[in-house]
């Protein structure tokens, strides 16, 4: 009681002596997640987190003396939406910068207006064609792709398992997977000897996996996000399939271990490193950023922070750093984003430079895998 | 190609088609005391397994409870639907229903979103998660379930409509509606009949499928499909006509993702919805009239 009694006063004091001076001082940051739609499952934890961080910022004092204000608009997974809301972001809200879109295609929409209204914009998506050429004025925060490839092919060499059957699903996120799956084989020594897809919405593998089991791989890798995976998996222990199965980090979190149950068992999954913050070694340089991440989302929104708000949280927090090296300006925000070195966010480690928006390394994944239905990781 | 991934894909096949099977005799239901295609089917199919899981996991009542009570409440959304939205309209004119029911379901879809959230759930299964082996093929208990209640229901609707009293009532008002209501039928109670049984059926089926497929708000969209293709391939009848649609469906799609490419299996469905529509649509095994209850 006595706190918010101060905290009152503090905020009387504070308009009294500044009065308008203190309204504009505020830093608007946009925002434009999925929050509705096919896309809500990033959109909603993004916005969340998003939210939770800048308050957390401002109740501390902000930066500087700076307080920061979020502007987000729920886009609904629509690319035109999107564009349209970024415009409306810049013309009307006058953001210094913008984060999200939470899908690749959205984002790949809202590019062109970043670049042409020169706003710095920090997408939450994986794609890697964001960053790939590096664009002046567009970063992001979600790990590629390729990174998860290489990690689960790398794993594979060690093992000396050179035969993989892919199973990917036919939509964006499977699209992409299997083309880099595809692309990164050879480096590796490894031959896919079979590639089939299924649907988002099927509600049957089984024929596709007695195609598998024919042509008896040494892996099996599947790429999707939930619930085919969860299907895949309990085809798979339905057919007596034994070959190792590798899932996406798309199915990283605990619903795919809820949905598949006994099924999970021994699927191994390359996955950022939030899910298992509390196991990693004390020396792990972004421990304590995943361990601040994972209680905070747990106490706003008695649910498990993941992958996904931590996008988010790493986007605010780049912006904060950069404001704390005192840009305020939309030009000084993107020059001192590329200033970025070593921070330690959820995602990974960034260091952006003028060649590398995406800014992460090969340690931004790490592989667990599945026991007694929670996550181990294997090193 | 060897027998036992034969066997395999013609079991997984006939599972499936089992389901589609159920759906599809919920639309013919309808269709033949009303002559409108409901496309709210599928949401009732959504509705069963959310409920049976809510019945489990909220009000805490172990399966063989929850499930009479998922089914229970679905048959009453089915009831209400009908004599809020179908009843009143003035003008029943085959389109103003159609849309009707099109917009229903995207209500009942919106309304179970906000309940159930847009997360994928799981029920438990029915009966263990151990495979049964037969003749070199797998199958889950739970399939066998699926196959045995498809089956049971068939042969329930069968009774129902040829030994009493007000499933011949039904089948009169299929025939004919206007002889139906000449004779004392009251036809406006036969349709809401059907909106119940319907339902029910639509229920049933998402239930028996939650284990395996699992369910979410939007599961009803694509099963409904499936099952309005079943009903279109067995023209429209709800005995087993449509029972053999929706197996020949299933079958026909689990051999095309095992044999061709799984890219195409639901084109494949979407082919064959086609090819009946153009050349038979009858249904497959109807002849030109045919005895459509």
């Amino acid at each position: 009681m006595k706190a918010k009694k101060n905290y009152i006063i503090f905020l009387f004091a504070a308009l009294l002596f500044s009065g308008e001076a203190f309204a504009s001082q505020k830093i608007r940051i946009g925002a434009l997640f999925a929050v509705t739609g096919p896309a809500a499952f990033l959109g909603e934890p993004e916005r969340n987190t998003a939210q939770m961080v800048i308050d957390e910022i401002n109740r501390n004092g902000g930066i500087r003396g700076q307080q920061f204000e979020l502007v987000a608009y729920d886009t609904a997974g629509d690319a035109t939406k999107a564009v349209n809301l970024a415009t409306k972001l810049v013309k009307d809200d006058k953001v210094v910068a913008i984060i999200g879109p939470s899908t690749t295609g959205e984002s790949m929409a809202v590019i062109p207006v970043a670049e042409r209204e020169k706003i710095p914009l920090i997408s939450c998506s994986a794609g890697i064609k964001i960053t790939d050429p590096a664009k002046k004025w567009v970063f992001k925060t979600a790990q590629n792709d390729t990174l998860a490839v290489e990690k689960i092919y790398s794993q594979l060499k060690k093992q000396k398992q050179t035969k993989v059957s892919i199973l990917t699903v036919s939509d964006g996120f499977g699209a992409s997977g299997r083309e880099q799956l595809k692309a990164q084989a050879a480096k590796f020594g490894i031959t896919i000897v079979s590639d089939d897809t299924y649907g988002p919405k099927d509600t049957d593998m089984t024929s596709q996996l007695t195609r598998i089991r024919g042509v008896k791989p040494d892996a099996l890798i599947c790429w999707g996000t939930n619930p085919g995976p969860a299907l895949v998996a309990k085809n798979a222990r339905q057919l007596g399939i034994k070959t190792p199965i590798y899932m996406s980090h798309g199915v990283s979190s605990k619903k795919f271990i809820e949905l598949a149950g006994d099924a999970a068992e021994g699927i191994r999954l390359p996955s950022g490193k939030v899910i298992v913050a509390d196991q990693l070694p004390s020396n792990d340089p972004q421990k304590k950023s995943l361990l601040a991440f994972v209680k905070d989302y747990q106490k706003h929104y008695r649910a498990e922070g993941d992958h996904f708000g931590g996008h988010a949280w790493d986007a605010v927090m780049l912006i904060k750093g950069a404001v704390e090296r005192g840009a305020t300006t939309p030009e000084g925000i993107r020059d001192q984003l590329e200033q970025t070195r070593q921070f330690h966010g959820i995602g990974g480690t960034f260091t952006y430079s003028q060649q590398d928006h995406a800014g992460l390394g090969r340690d931004a994944f790490i592989l667990v895998e599945i026991r007694n239905r929670d996550w181990v990781i294997i090193r | 190609m060897q027998f036992d991934q034969l066997l395999q894909f013609f079991l997984s096949g006939v599972a499936t088609g089992a389901i589609y099977a159920l759906i599809g005799i919920g639309f013919s239901i309808i269709y033949n005391s009303t002559g409108i295609i409901n496309f709210a089917q599928g949401e009732f199919v959504m509705l069963g397994g959310l409920l049976a899981l809510s019945f489990t996991e909220l009000l805490k009542l172990p399966l063989w409870a929850a499930i009479p009570c998922a089914i229970a409440v679905s048959t009453l959304v089915g009831a209400l639907f009908e004599r809020l939205a179908i009843r009143p309209l003035r003008r029943p004119t085959p389109i103003n229903l159609v849309i009707i029911t099109i917009g229903g379901s995207i209500l009942i879809r919106g309304i179970s979103m906000l309940i159930w959230g847009k997360d994928t759930h799981a029920l438990p299964p029915f009966s263990g998660e151990e495979p049964v082996i037969i003749g070199g093929a797998t199958v889950m208990p739970q399939h066998i379930w699926i196959v045995g209640i498809t089956l049971l229901l068939i042969s329930i609707n069968k009774f129902y409509f040829f030994h009493t009293i007000s499933g011949k009532a039904m089948r009169a008002c299929a025939y004919n509606r206007r002889a139906a209501g000449l004779v004392g039928i009251d036809v406006r109670r036969m349709v809401l009949f059907s909106f119940i049984i319907s339902s029910a059926f639509g229920s049933v089926a998402g239930i028996i499928v939650a284990p395996l497929t699992m369910t979410a708000y939007d599961v009803g969209v694509m099963l409904g499909l499936k099952g309005f293709c079943a009903a279109i391939i067995g023209g429209m009848s709800s005995g087993m006509a449509t029972v053999a649609g929706g197996l020949l469906l299933g079958i026909l799609e689990s051999m095309g993702a095992g044999l061709i490419s799984s890219g195409y299996k639901d084109a494949i469905s979407f082919i064959i919805l086609l090819l009946i529509l153009f050349f038979r649509p009858q249904g497959l095994f109807g002849k030109s009239e045919s005895e459509r209850v």
